[in-house]
């Protein structure tokens, strides 16, 4: 059984690893290769739609080229950070750190009133930063719950971020052009200078969670056994803060002030209903945070001027409503249809029983028991039992007669009938034997057991029962392979 | 596979604790300890809850910072050889949906031993394949931790403790809420390292077992009640003076610290 598992879960991890590696060179030659024609998406004026998919898919211009390659480095520095954050449930702080960003990326402009992405970043980085001391202060000094705090200081990092962006508007001088955008996000707004800067933070960022993956990993897991080994668990954590607002900073101008956590916490949170393995775990976060940018780029531009951010946390919200309904072991339209598929086969299964008690009240002489007898002993109409007889028929349990009148069991079906009246009796032997049920008690519960009990189980009653023949009241037990 | 540890070592002790007190938020939590542990023993430390038998284990590896008195780990500083200490937490400390396999929480036990930036190695997973097979878990080794009962979860502790290969080992409740069998092999495992050298603190919350469990018995009720052979600690006084009601003074000058600071 480990086996087959095995091999079913390996598969869609190789085909990950293939798409990761993909999209990494998707990125890599995004932001490297240079052009000759160097126009911005923003100029674009083609109305058609089908060309602008075209020209978006065939990464002719190195304009669309900036904006897919600024979406898919946000999406991967998002997408692995946030499932840090994702499993030391500090989802909430990602949003703290991105709204704390916001001063100071403006106050980054303010310095010489141009928008250079290294005073920027800057900004950012201190202001995200100091929100996060600001909680961590008041952690520490008052007796406020997380949520209340960061509340707080969320809403207060806005505000003060807000206050100043709208004074920076009303000032006559610099080139403002694109410090509106901090706010929804606008990937077309990139450019060489900013991709060059996305590049190395998150290039710095994920070699650096390489390197301390071992470290990060217990940090998240177990902080008290990480000090006990005596790791600089504060310091850690710090570093894992910083790089977290880097990768809330890469993803600001594509993604927007109001939006960025949701890139770090939906495609994280996807990525944690599919898997049992945190390295896994990351590298599933990172293709839908790829996939989610770059989706969400292609779509800005197609719809010419909507606001990226919202399109890409669309996407990510897109894909997790997917991961939600279809993952293979929690998926709710997956489990609805396993649930299903049961309750069919124990009604498929108690027909069976039904006819097999039948023929053993006659001791086996006659074979067959026409429709209407089925109906009146399980007490359902005739159109009930003609269709679940279909599936019996359809299953290659039962065969029907030339009138479709008289129903016959296949070996098949014989045997598994028998099984079942096995499974029932011995389970009925096994709790009125070794669990000191009463006799009267023990029929409801071995009508479920019935259907679930496996071989190896079978085999162990039947031992420690020392291979009974009678069950409690009295019916004979069928051996595992009952011929009539 | 438990390797012996070498005792006698310039005859130093395992851990010596001197006058330690710990205050959290400067409410004290434990006094003034001065305790003794001799190399090679089994020492189940009791009190009622509250008592601070949590606290005293961090405070030995140094995760609380003590506000008073030191600690000494086999003659040095404490947090100079944390490397020959092994931890094992409460099982609630944890959150078990985490998406890690038994195997990864053992190799957690080889962390300690890397260098900056190192990965465990392959030597690192055979240790850690011996060590589960020491608490009956090898074959649950690649099983998400979610999908453990509670007695399994607190061998995959233990057997993570093992990796540590430590000679002083610390545990916080080791048997609670696990099944019979669970504590009767973790009883055992604790003898057989016991035998090998290795000293073991036990925190441990039922007297009727405790009796017959520990060598030594370290009797916690704020401060020091009492610190001996098993025998010699059970006694009806002692449990009294352990159990029977906290030393009301001392409470009350602790909280009253705890509204000033």
């Amino acid at each position: 059984m480990t086996r087959t598992m095995k091999r079913n879960g390996w598969k869609p991890i190789l085909r990950m690893r293939t798409l990761s590696w993909a999209l990494l060179m998707l990125v890599v030659f995004c932001v490297v290769v240079p052009s000759a024609h160097a126009a911005r998406p923003a100029e674009f004026v083609e109305n058609d739609a089908w060309d602008q998919l075209m020209r978006f898919l065939s990464l002719r211009d190195q304009g669309v080229r900036l904006v897919l390659g600024g979406s898919l480095l946000l999406g991967l520095g998002c997408g692995v950070l946030g499932s840090f954050m994702v499993v030391r449930k500090l989802a909430l702080a990602g949003d703290v750190l991105a709204h704390g960003v916001l001063p100071g990326v403006v106050l980054g402009f303010l310095w010489n009133l141009t928008k250079d992405p290294l005073h920027l970043f800057i900004g950012a980085v201190v202001s995200g930063m100091l929100s996060m001391a600001v909680v961590t202060i008041l952690k520490r000094t008052t007796k406020l719950k997380q949520d209340a705090i960061l509340g707080i200081v969320l809403s207060g990092f806005f505000a003060i971020g807000t206050c100043l962006l709208t004074m920076v508007f009303g000032l006559e001088a610099g080139d403002k052009a694109g410090l509106d955008h901090f706010m929804f996000g606008q990937a077309a707004a990139l450019d060489h200078l900013d991709i060059r800067a996305m590049s190395w933070v998150t290039g710095v960022s994920l070699l650096i969670v390489a390197l301390l993956y071992p470290k990060f990993l217990l940090l998240s897991f177990d902080e008290g056994f990480a000090s006990s080994l005596g790791l600089p668990v504060r310091m850690l954590h710090q570093l894992m803060m910083l790089l977290l607002t880097f990768s809330v900073v890469v993803a600001l101008q594509a993604v927007g002030v109001v939006l960025v956590s949701a890139m770090l916490v939906t495609p994280a949170a996807s990525a944690y209903l599919l898997t049992k393995r945190f390295h896994i775990m990351l590298a599933w976060a990172a293709g839908f945070g790829m996939l989610s940018g770059s989706v969400g780029a292609l779509l800005s531009f197609l719809g010419s001027g909507l606001p990226t951010g919202p399109l890409m946390v669309l996407t990510a919200s897109v894909i997790f409503t997917i991961v939600f309904c279809f993952s293979p072991q929690q998926g709710i339209v997956i489990k609805h249809f396993r649930h299903v598929n049961r309750r069919r086969r124990v009604v498929l299964e108690n027909l069976l029983k039904a006819v097999y008690h039948a023929a053993e009240r006659q001791e086996f002489g006659e074979n067959g028991m026409t429709l209407l007898d089925l109906a009146k002993v399980k007490r359902q109409t005739l159109e009930t039992i003609q269709h679940d007889v279909d599936g019996l028929v359809r299953r290659g349990l039962a065969t029907l007669s030339h009138d479709g009148d008289v129903l016959y069991l296949t070996t098949a079906g014989m045997s598994r009938a028998a099984q079942l009246v096995r499974n029932h009796r011995l389970w009925e032997l096994y709790l009125t034997n070794a669990a000191d049920y009463a006799a009267d008690h023990v029929h409801e519960d071995a009508e479920r057991i019935e259907h679930i009990l496996g071989e190896a189980t079978v085999r162990d009653l039947e031992r420690r029962l020392d291979f009974p023949s009678v069950d409690p009241h009295g019916s004979p037990i069928p051996a595992l392979s009952a011929k009539s | 596979m438990i390797k012996k540890t070498e005792t006698v070592e310039t005859g130093s002790l395992p851990l010596e604790l001197h006058d330690l007190t710990v205050a959290y938020h400067s409410k004290p939590v434990i006094y003034g300890i001065d305790v003794e542990v001799p190399a090679g023993k089994l020492v189940g430390i009791v009190g009622p809850n509250g008592a601070g038998k949590s606290t005293l284990l961090k405070a030995v590896m140094g995760v609380l910072k003590p506000t008073a008195g030191w600690v000494k780990i086999f003659g040095e500083d404490a947090k100079n050889n944390l490397r020959r200490i092994g931890y094992v937490p409460q099982r609630e400390s944890v959150d078990w949906d985490f998406p890690v396999t038994v195997m990864d929480v053992v190799l957690m036990g080889r962390y300690g031993k890397l260098k900056w930036f190192g990965w465990p190695s392959k030597a690192d997973r055979e240790l850690a394949r011996e060590c589960l097979e020491k608490v009956a878990m090898l074959p649950y080794a690649d099983r998400q931790i979610a999908n453990l009962s509670g007695g399994q979860q607190q061998r995959v502790f233990l057997a993570r403790a093992l990796a540590q290969e430590a000679d002083l080992y610390l545990m916080d409740e080791p048997f609670a809420g696990v099944d019979a069998a669970t504590e009767r092999a973790i009883i055992t495992l604790l003898h057989e390292m016991r035998d090998a050298g290795k000293t073991i603190l036990v925190v441990h919350h039922d007297l009727p077992t405790a009796e017959n469990y520990f060598d030594m018995l370290l009797l916690l009720n704020m401060r020091l009640i009492g610190f001996g052979p098993t025998k010699e600690m059970f006694t009806q006084e002692n449990l009294q003076k352990t159990y029977g009601g906290r030393l009301t003074i001392l409470s009350e000058i602790a909280e009253a610290m705890g509204r000033e600071g």
